[in-house]
């Protein structure tokens, strides 16, 4: 699933979490059962990861020493796992999705506004490290197709144009209103609900004694 | 059509806001203690009565499930695992409970929490729901705050602890075994059952894994009763569903609606028809990526519930009804389909590890017209031969759409390979 360590990159020699980092950890950890602190090992990477923004071998290494277990299981699971970078990425990762939903609405005007703007192809990082372009398996917001993620927003209802627009922005460095790029409310149906429609005026003052 | 008064979420939109004071104006959290004082068995019981079907897709008796858990104290712990890694393509009906409706799925967790013997329930929420993982954690932290939680939940004597567990990225983690491995901190590869987790699930313990819709159901099943719910639907079908419909409709949209409706009536009432009229209908993935595809004439009449949708060999699976028009080329779908099990194979077993891969690489074949006709059959073969051969159902979903495509839409396909053979001879002359 995840790519395989890449053998060319530099790795720090040590990682330690800050200390807000730490003991949002031991808070972590607190969540499973006693002598159940393996459990830990996915939100931990996670926290290593938004501290250093990808996760290394030192990371890897610390998780692995902190909850008791192994190297190769935090190894295990830092490669099967979409969502850990394990090499450096851009300062934006927008992550466009392709399958089925999206791309019956047109994703791939998304990935060409995102090509665009970005100047890369999925899988590449821009040299000036400001992003790095990803294709994705289903986000889970259908209704809402075509989709990207940029870190940990979705950008739903997107067009070429409207893609192109909150990428151009978010590479200013603007912060632009995550979810529906087209204004509706949520997966409510385009023009308003089709249930539990706010009644007329005529009929609610009826209601109200 | 359903009626409002009968609508389990009345905010699914969020127009309302998802939290406390909004959540109990809306119903939640009402006399929960009524509820849990009727004791364990009642609620089981009542739930059964309902006749509550998974909503994950499987469809299996949430009561029945409920009740295969040891009864009584024993020297394991108990606990409730809710389902929250929405992945199958086509469906985002649990992301709009997380962040618009989480009070029911909180007080479900309480109320199957209860039932079950647990008192300790994990959601495991998939991780690209960052943001409504958020709205989550507010509501259980307000039902903390609000004594609904903790050690003496809702006044009635029950301890009861909610946490969340966050994915990283992997679809086969909303394979039940896969989730409970990967809550236990390895990678998410699915056991082999038996053991059911109602006898050795997370940490060993007895655990129930339901789907997130299914537990925020619960708390309005039981408030007004099995009765209730049991009225609404088909036989067999009972309740509500949320429906996810994309695609090629004028309206894409999320709602909530009666078992049973008709495909064409749920399309035209909620998603505006299908774009360019119903007649420019091709086919409908009825379930989610996973069930087989159905041409317009099936859907011309089919009702949308598990046994209807069994009828016409497809499935009403998470009921994530994704609509292709007839600009849409199946091939070109159903390819892209087995693209993303190739990649979501977890690499477990051979028959998916190597079939995924293989069904993928052939369907690029049909879908430029290089294949030959002959390998259409092979192709089905290998279908055959990797269903019901793994460990978990993701061999059995990478096979079913392609056989939906080639039940439906096989004399197209081979149109494509006669036309692609022409056109080269004519090339070559």
């Amino acid at each position: 699933m995840s790519e395989h360590l890449p053998d060319a990159l530099v790795q720090p020699a040590r990682f330690a979490f800050t200390e807000a980092n730490q003991a949002a950890a031991q808070q972590i950890i607190a969540k499973y059962p006693a002598g159940r602190q393996r459990s830990a090992v996915m939100p931990l990477l996670d926290l290593a990861q938004r501290q250093e923004g990808w996760l290394s071998r030192a990371a890897m290494d610390h998780v692995a020493d902190m909850l008791g277990v192994p190297p190769i299981k935090v190894y295990e699971v830092a490669t099967f796992y979409t969502m850990y970078n394990l090499k450096p990425i851009g300062k934006l990762h927008v992550q466009v999705c392709t399958n089925i939903s999206c791309w019956l609405r047109a994703a791939p005007e998304v990935v060409r506004a995102a090509r665009e703007v970005l100047g890369v192809e999925f899988g590449q990082t821009r040299a000036d490290a400001k992003a790095t372009l990803s294709e994705v398996e289903c986000l889970g917001a259908c209704a809402n197709a075509p989709v990207m993620q940029v870190g940990d927003d979705l950008y739903e209802d997107l067009t070429y144009d409207t893609a192109k627009a909150v990428l151009e922005a978010l590479m200013r460095g603007d912060k632009v209103k995550f979810g529906s790029q087209s204004g509706r409310q949520g997966a409510c149906p385009a023009g308003g609900p089709t249930t539990l429609k706010p009644k007329p005026p005529a009929e609610a003052a009826k209601e109200t004694p | 059509m359903l009626r409002d008064e009968d609508r389990i979420y009345t905010n699914l939109y969020g127009f309302d806001s998802p939290f406390l004071d909004a959540a109990r104006a809306r119903g939640d959290w009402d006399d929960t203690r009524a509820i849990l004082v009727k004791g364990r068995d009642w609620i089981v019981d009542e739930m059964k009565k309902a006749g509550l079907r998974g909503r994950g897709g499987a469809g299996f008796s949430a009561g029945m499930k409920w009740s295969f858990m040891p009864k009584g104290e024993g020297p394991l712990p108990h606990y409730l695992v809710v389902n929250a890694d929405e992945g199958e393509p086509g469906t985002c009906k649990d992301r709009d409970i997380l962040r618009y409706e989480p009070h029911k799925l909180v007080e479900g967790c309480l109320l199957a929490g209860f039932a079950i013997g647990a008192h300790a329930a994990y959601i495991y929420v998939r991780g690209e729901y960052y943001n409504e993982t958020r709205v989550l954690q507010r509501a259980i932290d307000e039902a903390y705050a609000a004594g609904l939680l903790g050690d003496d939940a809702c006044g009635s004597g029950w301890k009861m602890d909610v946490f969340i567990h966050r994915g990283m990225g992997a679809y086969i983690c909303g394979e039940e075994s896969a989730l409970i491995q990967s809550l236990e901190g390895k990678k998410g590869q699915p056991r082999a059952k038996p053991p059911f987790p109602a006898g050795v699930g997370v940490w060993g313990c007895p655990t129930t894994v339901n789907n997130v819709e299914t537990i925020a159901d619960a708390p309005t099943i039981l408030r007004r009763g099995a009765a209730w719910f049991a009225d609404l639907g088909p036989e067999n079908n009972n309740g509500t569903k949320i429906f996810c419909i994309s695609g090629h409709v004028e309206t894409p949209c999320n709602v909530e609606e009666e078992m049973g409706i008709p495909l064409k009536e749920l399309i035209r009432r909620h998603a505006g028809g299908v774009r360019g009229g119903w007649d420019n209908l091709l086919a409908v993935i009825p379930g989610g990526s996973s069930t087989p595809m159905i041409p317009k004439d099936i859907c011309d009449d089919v009702k949308m519930d598990f046994d209807s949708l069994r009828n016409v060999r497809s499935g009403l699976g998470t009921a994530a009804v994704i609509v292709m028009d007839r600009s849409t080329d199946l091939v070109a779908a159903i390819t892209r389909l087995a693209r993303f099990y190739m990649h979501e194979s977890c690499g477990q077993c051979t028959p998916c590890r190597e079939g995924t891969g293989w069904l993928w690489r052939t369907m690029v074949r049909m879908e430029s017209g290089q294949a030959s006709v002959a390998e259409i059959d092979k192709l089905l073969e290998v279908t055959r031969q990797i269903e019901g051969h793994t460990i978990c159902a993701l061999g059995d979903a990478a096979a079913w759409p392609i056989q939906g495509l080639f039940r439906h839409f096989r004399p197209e396909v081979e149109k494509r390979i006669a036309a692609r053979r022409a056109d080269a001879k004519h090339r070559a002359a």
